[in-house]
């Protein structure tokens, strides 16, 4: 089934969510799309509890205070969010719309596309060694799909947050595990941090300090993995390694749409912040322009202005008259006052 | 106030620095490959450098954000630290460090 919106918006962060603000006061239906499993982005992802003191009129607000902040302005409009998948494709259809795809095979359809996905999709960070990709998910996993390919294999996990620990605690029932970390201080869950001290104590999995120096490809199904821990190196022969550093930041299938880029930024016009593409737009920090400041208040400009030209885009027949949100009827109307 | 940065292919770079700035900012600003994702409020590990031996001790030590941090950076030494974590300060004139693998 393809769902049918006017806009499709990539990025739940502050700008994504803004957006759906703008365009919904312009009428204007949303889809939004994320790969996290939570809107909010960065401000969500990386740092939820710091404050930001640049937002106009909040002299300070946490990055998940302005999330739901901005999630409760936005909500009148009735957006509807699709988290945990990235946007794969996307196709020009005879009739001047966006056929869009996402990596769990949604299908969306709609006039204009706005891109606000920040520095990009939130993906594993991977080991810094060359030549190790052939290896993914062959030997080396940054992420657990199947669990029972595990079943009964040496498996080194590597890491001291959450995913590493879960992953221990929770490998430890059908595999032999071992898990490596710099230092024997965790910053997972206090629970998870317990019960992987317990399941140590009675052995049930291996603790290694150390960290990783280099991976050879045994070529008989196994790799070695070289650990060194201050001068002391190591070799571990294993089936499986399982490296847990957290995420970073990547453009991914966008740097695929034949938008005019500057490195790994989206260049747009300053007056309506549109690609090189016709109906697709970029804002936020992944757009560049002269002058162009990564803060998330030009984000927020950009956002209205944006919305004006996809008004265009949406009711080519329409004019559009400019309201403030003050005195307008028709927009408190909108927005349930 | 110098700030001498040897790059990851092994290239030397002198930078002017000042004591408003972390040395993330002036990295950054060098236009010097380092990703600084979050922005500075150490919330990631992509301004992970190598400061050199005899400049570590003039510099503050790390506190448990930054170290809870560099648990998710690769290759972390003694000299490690979060270059956005670094106040530079006129007694840090002619610190020396390296870029760290991202």
């Amino acid at each position: 089934m393809i769902e049918k919106t006017d806009v499709i918006i990539i990025g739940a962060g502050p700008v994504g969510l803004f957006a759906i603000f703008e365009l919904g006061l312009l009428n204007i239906s949303c889809h939004v799309i994320d790969n996290l499993d939570k809107p909010g982005g960065q401000c969500a992802e990386l740092y939820p509890e710091k404050p930001i003191y640049d937002i106009p009129s909040r002299v300070s607000i946490t990055g998940q205070e302005l999330t739901d902040d901005l999630l409760a302005q936005a909500k009148p409009f009735s957006p509807v969010y699709h988290f945990n998948q990235q946007v794969e494709k996307i196709v020009k259809l005879e009739t001047n719309e966006w056929l869009v795809e996402t990596s769990l095979n949604k299908k969306l359809k709609a006039k204009c596309i706005v891109i606000a996905a920040g520095a990009g999709s939130f993906v594993p960070r991977k080991i810094p060694i060359e030549n190790l990709d052939y290896l993914e998910d062959k030997n080396i996993m940054y992420a657990v799909r199947n669990k029972s390919i595990l079943e009964n294999k040496e498996i080194l996990i590597v890491g001291g947050g959450d995913s590493a620990l879960d992953w221990t605690n929770e490998l430890s029932k059908i595999a032999n595990v071992t898990l490596m970390h710099r230092r024997k201080e965790f910053r997972a869950a206090p629970d998870s941090v317990s019960k992987m001290l317990e399941l140590e104590k009675d052995k049930k999995i291996n603790f290694l300090l150390g960290q990783i120096d280099s991976i050879e490809d045994l070529k008989n199904g196994k790799i070695k993995v070289t650990v060194k821990n201050n001068d002391e190196k190591n070799n571990f022969e294993v089936d499986y390694l399982l490296p847990f550093f957290g995420l970073k930041m990547e453009l991914g299938p966008i740097a695929n749409w034949d938008l005019n880029l500057d490195e790994n930024l989206i260049k747009v016009d300053a007056e309506k912040f549109e690609t090189s593409v016709p109906s697709i737009f970029a804002i936020g920090d992944i757009n560049t322009y002269p002058g162009k400041l990564k803060l998330i208040l030009s984000g927020f400009h950009e956002a209205a202005l944006m919305a004006q030209q996809c008004f265009k885009y949406c009711f080519p027949d329409k004019k559009n008259v400019f309201r403030y949100t003050t005195s307008s009827k028709d927009l408190h109307k909108k927005l349930n006052i | 106030m110098k700030i001498k940065v040897t790059d990851r292919d092994g290239n030397k770079h002198e930078l002017e620095g000042d004591s408003n700035s972390t040395l993330m900012e002036i990295l950054r600003d060098a236009g010097l490959d380092i990703e600084a994702a979050c922005g500075g409020c150490c919330a990631c590990a992509t301004c992970h450098v190598y400061i050199s031996d005899k400049w570590l001790e003039k510099i503050n030590v790390r506190d448990d954000d930054e170290e809870s941090m560099l648990d998710q950076a690769f290759d972390v030494k003694n000299t490690s630290r979060l270059s956005c974590q670094i106040s530079l300060s006129e007694e840090l004139d002619g610190i020396e460090l390296e870029l760290a693998p991202q």
